[in-house]
């Protein structure tokens, strides 16, 4: 029974470890492979909640959320509120057509874009609260709708609305921050 | 018609479709009429495409596979 059970478990989530081990850097670093175990062992131990097999991939992307959750209270750090007002204030699009960092360029904005690989969005990720990164991981980068996110991280969809927008004028603001941080102002830097 | 502001404040969710028909309706006329906020809009969508291309799957390294998948083999009822 036990050896079934086990079997079962391995056949739902098999497949999906990459995308697990990729949600969870995005969202706890280098603590990726510690949150994927903790996530496993949660789900193991609760596999008789599960009772759609089709609905395996919410309910293991639930249960991560919450490990990394927990992993990353620890290190929480919210923006104050003169950060919250001045990212709010802030346009990364008008930022970039302002201070024109690559002059030759005919695509500007792209280009800027560009100067970022998969590490460096993942390092500016993690400068974000969890409150404001793990709605923007689920919806723009794991393509969950903004309702899913809602059951996911147990909130009302008003307030991870709320929290897309606000993550989302964070994100531009230390996009920016990071690019002027880390050289890639300059033309030639990739 | 909306204040700018209000219409960036709706950009992703009308990118995404997800904005109630008069919502969309206000976006629509505000992008007909405010050249800056067509310029958001577009950026907006490029950060959209930008971030959904880096939230691919990162590649699961093979140490971390095995040690995943022996976990797996070594879990044991608990309650």
């Amino acid at each position: 029974m036990v050896i079934e059970r086990k079997e079962r478990f391995r056949q739902l989530v098999v497949d999906d470890l990459p995308r697990l081990y990729g949600l969870a850097r995005r969202l706890v670093g280098e603590e990726a492979e510690d949150a994927v175990q903790d996530c496993l062992l949660k789900a193991f131990r609760s596999l008789n909640t599960l009772s759609d097999e089709s609905a395996a991939r919410s309910w293991l992307t639930a249960i991560l959320v919450n490990c990394c959750r927990d992993r990353g209270r620890a290190r929480l750090r919210r923006p104050d509120e003169v950060e919250l007002e001045e990212a709010e204030r802030f346009s990364l699009f008008r930022r970039i057509a302002d201070e024109d960092p690559f002059p030759y360029s005919d695509s500007l904005h792209m280009d800027f874009l560009g100067q970022f690989d998969r590490d460096d969005l993942r390092r500016v990720l993690l400068t974000l609260p969890d409150i404001y990164r793990v709605p923007l991981v689920l919806v723009h980068m794991q393509g969950f709708s903004t309702k899913e996110a809602a059951t996911l991280v147990d909130a009302p969809l008003g307030t991870v609305l709320a929290r897309l927008h606000r993550g989302r004028k964070l994100l531009e603001k230390r996009i920016w921050e990071y690019a002027e941080s880390h050289g890639l102002l300059k033309e030639g830097t990739t | 018609m909306i204040s700018c502001s209000d219409a960036v404040r709706q950009l992703w969710e009308y990118l995404e479709g997800e904005l109630a028909d008069r919502d969309r309706d206000k976006v629509d006329e505000h992008l007909r009429a405010c050249l800056r906020c067509c310029g958001e809009a577009e950026f907006a969508d490029e950060l959209r495409n930008f971030l959904a291309s880096h939230g691919q799957d990162d590649a699961l390294p093979e140490d971390v596979r095995q040690r995943l998948l022996e976990s797996l083999d070594s879990m044991e009822e608990t309650r």
